[in-house]
């Protein structure tokens, strides 16, 4: 009887915690991004979408582990998570007192990422959704020119990664009625190995212009934009199975709005 | 980018469902002896060039060596093909006999299974132990994550993709890997002779 009733008071905390954090619809449209599409051209169009307004949080995805047991914490297989996964929860099932149930999760990888979104019937966004959602501040759609704007990241960057990552929805919304593009922790993107920066600017000729097929490296564009940059420099460095400390995610879905 | 594919993807994903139905339980049986890192724990299907349905696993049982390209890519792709070719060429009989190359198409849009045979014919590969194959569009990021494959398509519809060659063992686990094209490298033809032993 016992058990059942502690069943019941876990059940109601996971439910009651794990409202999945719901879709906004974004509305497309041009912008100039750090990494031009082709050669010489840097103007991205983003179609609609919609996006969650927050990073996914440790109950909800507590709640999608307690559904797909295959990526709990030691039986999630090796191949699509480091040793590190959810490393922050306390155990398989169980956050612990250490992580909020309103923390983003972290230590997650871009299969275990990708995984959840498609049992929200979603996906991950693409890099050039996300950073189309993240050039907002509280009031325009496109602020990256502001020195203000450049200035929060930046100082956000030279914290100590040792900080407790705050809840999410801590910090207003931007533009978009999003949270937490900046601030908070990095995000997985769709095609987070789509960047080939490495080998490109630093080691120009020889072999290493071998590893790429087609009209040539990327070059990023931008320079001045630093703040994003960082990002790009981040997510180029990982491979699908790696997991870190600051590194969450959020799904993106095609819009529901009808053409 | 291959989120724009849906719709075109979506006759290919028909016809792969249909063969999964008959996949799946064969599957599952073997999946309970896998490494935890082996690329077979990764259940996917995909068309070969000649139109037949499998998973990743067709050659399971032997070492294999992957690779991924597109068919219409002009420079190193073939160079892909003549570099494991050429590093073929430094094995024996007995050892090649025992060694599969599996080829996985990044374009499974304009790959199809006659564009992929045609450059096989072209590059007079043995068909008996080479395959090549064209994934469901929505699987290939995660295809390209466990090899460690970085990808991406140009708006003129080539792509830029690093030329990476992946040694996996008998059950899948992967041994060794080189970027090195248009030469054989020496350690990686030592971890092959290895994983033939």
């Amino acid at each position: 009887m016992r058990v059942r009733v502690g069943l019941l008071v876990f059940a109601a905390v996971v439910s009651g915690y794990a409202q999945a954090s719901e879709f906004v619809p974004i509305p497309g449209g041009e912008f100039r991004s750090v990494i031009p599409e082709g050669e010489g051209d840097n103007r991205v169009a983003v179609a609609d979408f919609a996006v969650q307004v927050a990073p996914v949080t440790n109950a909800e995805f507590l709640r999608f582990v307690l559904h797909h047991s295959e990526w709990q914490r030691g039986t999630a297989v090796s191949l699509f998570v480091d040793d590190q996964y959810l490393s922050t929860w306390a155990g398989p099932i169980s956050l612990g007192p250490e992580s909020s149930p309103h923390q983003p999760v972290t230590q997650v990888s871009w299969f275990a990422a990708n995984a959840y979104c498609e049992w929200q019937n979603a996906r991950l966004p693409s890099w050039y959704e996300w950073e189309f959602i993240a050039a907002a501040n509280d009031s325009v759609p496109d602020a990256r020119a502001l020195p203000e704007w450049q200035q929060t990241i930046l100082s956000w960057y030279s914290r100590s990664g040792g900080d407790r990552i705050d809840d999410v929805r801590s910090g207003p919304a931007n533009y978009y009625e999003v949270h937490d593009t900046h601030g908070l922790v990095w995000e997985w993107v769709d095609d987070f190995n789509a960047f080939m920066v490495t080998g490109d600017n630093r080691e120009q000729g020889g072999a290493d212009q071998l590893q790429f097929c087609g009209a040539g490296a990327i070059t990023m564009e931008e320079k001045e934009n630093y703040a994003v940059l960082m990002r790009v420099a981040m997510l180029s460095a990982l491979e699908a199975r790696y997991t870190t400390r600051s590194l969450g995610f959020r799904c993106a879905r095609q819009s529901e709005i009808e053409p | 980018m291959t989120r724009r594919k849906r719709t075109a993807g979506c006759a290919l994903r028909a016809a792969l469902i249909l063969s999964l139905l008959n996949l799946s339980s064969a599957q599952s049986a073997d999946d309970l002896s896998l490494p935890p890192n082996s690329v077979y724990n990764l259940q996917v299907s995909v068309e070969d060039q000649s139109g037949m349905i499998t998973g990743l696993d067709r050659y399971q049982g032997n070492p294999v060596l992957i690779t991924m390209f597109y068919t219409s890519c002009p420079h190193v792709c073939p160079m892909l093909v003549s570099t494991i070719k050429l590093t073929e060429s430094k094995l024996s009989d007995e050892e090649r006999a025992s060694l599969r190359v599996l080829t996985i198409s990044i374009d499974p849009e304009r790959d199809t299974p006659e564009k992929m045979l045609d450059t096989f014919q072209r590059h007079g590969v043995d068909t008996s132990r080479w395959s090549m194959v064209r994934p469901q569009p929505d699987d290939l990021r995660t295809i390209t994550g466990v090899f460690g494959v970085r990808y991406k398509q140009l708006p003129d519809g080539e792509f830029n993709h690093t030329a990476r060659i992946v040694l996996l063992d008998r059950d899948g686990t992967q041994l060794a890997s080189t970027e090195q094209i248009g030469r054989h490298d020496a350690a990686f033809l030592e971890a092959i002779k290895s994983s033939l032993l």
